[in-house]
């Protein structure tokens, strides 16, 4: 019992030290991007200038019934507003720095910080 | 063939708990709004008991027989394919843990929640095409330490009570 217990505690050490790993790396790497990038899909579809306020519904779904509101404000991007049924991506915090994700699981979409701009 | 009644009673009444115990937590508030798949995982007391009180092939059938009966009730296609991927790769896991019998019933449900949340970022990196969905894998480990740790004491305390009561 004792032997299982020191297993599980090393377990989780091991767990945490992989977690630790990434997020360093993930920090290390992290650098305020020019563009946000909207994918569907998978599929990249449309490309913004972070510097410069907008307001863009992305609208998507058999019949055009999935809308999310991105907008850009500050030099930060998030999601206003969006008819998803679990608001993940409406909840989540503005980001601005490059590699960060806005996802959207219901209606496949992807808001993305770029350092590049995708050919519209 | 030979259908014992009271087998098929006994895993129906626990694939009703454990869709129950997601209905629960489906209507509890997101517990980190910003990283979506954090989640207590409180079905998953019951694939534990399973897996300890029974067979391996019994918890791969009420942990799946959950997902697809969930997934009808509240769900939609996306979503099923994500709770799946989550779902066939934490019992895989949980099993081979259990086999090798290095690990108490904590530290299996702690690797069972970790695994479910990596197979569900896997999935959602292949659909949605971005490296970017990475980054949660950070959020999803720390609260899958943590949601497992609670869910491995209260499936060892379930297992526990039932030690001496014969089900089947
Ligand atoms: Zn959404």
């Amino acid at each position: 019992m004792k032997r299982k217990f020191k297993n599980d505690l090393r377990l989780i050490g091991g767990i945490l030290l992989v977690a630790i790993i990434c997020f360093i790396l993930f920090f290390a790497t992290l650098e305020p991007g020019d563009f946000v990038q909207i994918s569907v899909n998978g599929k990249a579809i449309k490309s913004f200038d972070l510097n410069k306020n907008t307001e863009f519904e992305i609208v998507t779904g058999e019949n055009d019934e999935q809308i999310n509101l991105l907008v850009i404000e500050n030099g930060y991007a998030f999601i206003k507003s969006a008819n998803c049924p679990d608001k993940i991506c409406e909840h989540h915090i503005k980001i601005k720095n490059s590699g960060e994700t806005i996802v959207c699981l219901p209606h496949k979409v992807v808001i993305s910080i770029e350092s590049v701009q995708y050919e519209n | 063939m030979k259908i014992n009644i009271k087998k098929i009673t006994l895993f129906g009444l626990l694939t009703a708990v454990s869709m129950v115990l997601s209905y629960v937590e489906m209507l509890l508030p997101p517990i980190l709004a910003a990283v979506p798949g954090v989640k207590i995982g409180l079905p998953n007391i019951i694939i534990i008991f399973v897996l300890y009180k029974f067979t391996v092939k019994q918890a791969v059938i009420v942990s799946l027989l959950r997902v697809v009966m969930v997934t009808l009730l509240f769900g939609n296609a996306m979503v099923f394919i994500y709770s799946f991927a989550g779902a066939v790769l934490s019992i895989c896991v949980m099993s081979m843990l259990k086999k090798i019998n290095l690990f108490s019933v904590i530290g299996i449900s702690v690797l069972g929640a970790v695994s479910h949340n990596v197979g569900q970022t896997i999935v959602a990196i292949i659909i949605l095409q971005t490296k970017g969905i990475a980054f949660y894998m950070i959020p999803l480990l720390i609260s899958g330490i943590v949601a497992g740790i609670l869910i491995g004491i209260l499936g060892g305390l379930l297992i526990k009570r039932f030690k001496k009561i014969k089900l089947c």
